[in-house]
């Protein structure tokens, strides 16, 4: 069986006022049947664009090119009906900000059992009660109650539960989490994850986190995909990732958090490794390493021309983009 | 403490506002009492709701609170008279949150940070032209930013416009509110380190006020941590962070992922059910106990006081913290009896 999820070299270029902006420059990554991958980055680096790329939800006139495999059939060649048999069902999407992905003129049973409906052919009294089940696997408390209340009565926790409910609806599998949690505070985010992670171990499903978040990712990743300026910088396993990162941006992001490993081990006065400037937004295709402006380690093969994703280890499938990785040492903790 | 450039006491605020709450009144801040040190940071740290935000709004009289008293160097701010303000201000400035919406767009960046000059000094313009240029240098940022519009710069420039401008009076207290949580993790370390060199540099007294635990265990001397309108706990930041007391407290640490998946997956502590409940209608007894694995019967019917954790102090809010403490001494009475 090929894996759930295979995109290769996915190109995306969006329109605003100015002209054209390379949002995702040559992405390939896959997600394994039950397998939760992070694609991490921080603001502007093509992680929500690509995620959005994956059940065509760009605008019109957006150019995408590469493939997209989900159960390995091309999503970028399907008809607009076809695709829609597969959003919802086979792949199911959660937003970050729940408020605007639900309709507020509809009960969340309502639009649950619109999922069901669609996807799983449930009429009545049969939606109701799966709605039902589905309020309470994501641990919505008072379901039948629940399940007659407009999105505005509720919580933002309890929006994005459910979210992960209509998601579920389908019995997707794959589930694309796009910032889940992000607009919830910490311990309703850790409910919000532990539910994730009970669902997965129960149905199997394969998740595509995307985040900027790397704490989530360290708490539910098996793997991790790090972009930088629309382009994968590196990838890993997720220990392999946080005890050795080998990309100096992938270093740069964990050494810049309060609570990491590598911020901690600098002795003296605690100090934040800093990146200077910021992310580029690129108009035109590079012949550079996107980061090399911002990099202390970039030589001028590193402005000549832009590095290729190479396996370096530690670990097995671990591959970074860069003419000068980061010593593969293993930061103690 | 004499040595309190600060002093909260007792604050309450109280708001009805028009719609949502059905004509009840909203308990944003129900007695909070805190003290900030000459030249200390403290970090003031709860979720959404908390009412953290409001006392920071209190302290700089944005709002006038219902109840208590804001003592800054030995005066009631809550007591001083719209006309007197303008002195205080001068001497206790403000960041935000959102350095996109808490500066001018049709202002320069020396415009900008000149501003609080003209309103609080009778510096003649050669000076506040001076004095505007050195806030900019201190903030890491170069002079061909002076002649920029906001819209023209980075959200980290951002925040360093909006400390420049808050600092260029060299004020005695400044009031920060959630500075770094609109900001990517690179461009927030460099916010960070500078807060932490500018109060070394500068010795201003600083009250932080943020959602995130890391930031404020990196940054504070102390930490006080509320819940639904109150101090829960408070202390030293290694006694916090080492040694946390109060359930919620507990439950905010442990839902906090640390980014490391070895450490991450290893733990494991209190986790709080449900939401928090409605600041509208409050719990009666203490404020957690609807989603507090510890809760009792006490703990439904008495709001529990705080008891001093050690003499550093760290205090906490919990009828089980209070507990143990008399449980642990009970077996020294007893060695002495025999």
């Amino acid at each position: 069986m090929p894996d759930i999820l295979e995109v290769e070299n996915l190109q995306v270029r969006l329109f605003d006022r100015t002209g054209p902006v390379l949002a995702v420059r040559g992405v390939s990554l896959s997600v394994g049947r039950g397998e939760v991958v992070a694609l991490v980055g921080e603001s502007g680096c093509g992680k929500s664009v690509t995620a959005l790329s994956l059940l065509r939800l760009l605008p019109r006139d957006a150019e995408v090119s590469g493939s997209i495999r989900v159960d390995g059939h091309n999503v970028l060649d399907l008809s607009p009906a076809q695709i829609r048999t597969i959003r919802g069902g086979d792949v199911a999407m959660v937003f970050q900000e729940p408020m605007t992905s639900l309709n507020p003129a509809f009960s969340v049973g309502n639009q649950i059992a619109e999922v069901l409906r669609l996807h799983q052919g449930l009429r009545g009294a049969e939606a109701s009660a799966r709605a039902l089940e589905l309020m309470r696997m994501v641990g919505i408390g008072d379901a039948e109650k629940r399940l007659r209340s407009f999105p505005h009565e509720l919580s933002g926790g309890m929006r994005q539960r459910v979210m992960i409910a209509m998601a579920l609806a389908g019995e997707p599998k794959l589930l694309i989490l796009d910032e889940p949690t992000t607009a919830l505070d910490v311990t309703t985010q850790a409910q919000i994850l532990d539910i994730v992670r009970d669902l997965r171990a129960r149905t199997g499903m394969a998740i595509l986190l995307i985040t900027h978040d790397l704490g989530v990712v360290a708490d539910i990743a098996d793997r991790v995909v790090v972009m930088y300026a629309g382009a994968k910088v590196e990838e890993a396993d997720v220990y392999d990732l946080f005890q050795a990162p080998r990309h100096p941006y992938s270093a740069g992001l964990l050494g810049a958090l309060p609570g990491s490993a590598l911020a901690q081990e600098q002795a003296g006065r605690p100090r934040l490794a800093e990146i200077p400037g910021m992310v580029p937004m690129l108009r035109a295709p590079l012949d550079s390493c996107a980061f090399a402006a911002r990099c202390q380690s970039a030589t001028d093969e590193c402005r000549a021309q832009a590095p290729l994703l190479e396996q370096v280890g530690p670990g097995a499938g671990h591959a970074v983009a860069c003419f000068h990785p980061e010593p593969a040492t293993t930061v103690s903790v | 403490m004499s040595d309190a450039l600060l002093e909260v006491e007792r604050l309450v605020m109280q708001f009805r506002p028009r719609r949502g709450t059905g004509g009840g009144w909203v308990h944003a801040v129900r007695d909070v009492s805190f003290t900030v040190g000459k030249g200390e940071i403290l970090g003031l740290v709860g979720e959404t709701g908390s009412g953290k935000t409001t006392v920071g709004k209190c302290i700089v009289r944005l709002l006038n609170p219902t109840a208590g008293t804001v003592i800054f160097d030995g005066q009631d701010i809550t007591r001083v008279p719209r006309s007197k303000l303008r002195g205080l201000r001068a001497r206790i400035q403000m960041v935000f949150q959102d350095p996109y919406s808490s500066l001018d767009p049709r202002m320069t960046v020396a415009q900008i940070v000149a501003e609080p000059l003209q309103a609080h000094t009778a510096a003649s313009r050669g000076e506040t032209r001076a004095r505007a240029a050195k806030a900019i240098e201190r903030v890491g940022l170069s002079a061909p930013v002076l002649k920029r519009l906001p819209h023209e710069l980075s959200g980290g420039q951002r925040q360093r416009v909006g400390l420049a401008r808050a600092l260029v009076l060299e004020p005695e207290l400044l009031i920060a509110d959630e500075p770094v949580s609109a900001l990517d993790v690179s461009v927030r370390a460099g916010i960070l380190n500078l807060l932490a060199d500018l109060q070394r540099s500068m010795g201003f007294s600083c009250l932080f006020i943020t959602h995130d635990l890391s930031v404020a265990e990196f940054l504070c001397d102390r930490v006080a941590v509320m819940y639904l309108g109150e101090i829960v706990e408070v202390g030293t930041r290694e006694e916090l962070f080492a040694d946390p007391r109060h359930p919620y407290t507990q439950s905010l640490l442990a839902a906090a992922p640390v980014p490391d998946p070895v450490r991450q997956r290893e733990r494991s502590g209190v986790r709080l059910t449900g939401e928090p409940a409605s600041n509208v209608a409050p719990p009666l007894g203490c404020g957690l106990h609807p989603r507090c694995p510890l809760a009792d019967e006490r703990c439904v019917a008495e709001a529990p006081d705080f008891t001093t954790v050690s003499a550093s102090g760290h205090l906490a809010r919990c009828h089980r913290v209070q507990e143990q403490l008399v449980a642990a001494a009970v077996p020294h009475q007893d060695r002495d009896d025999h």
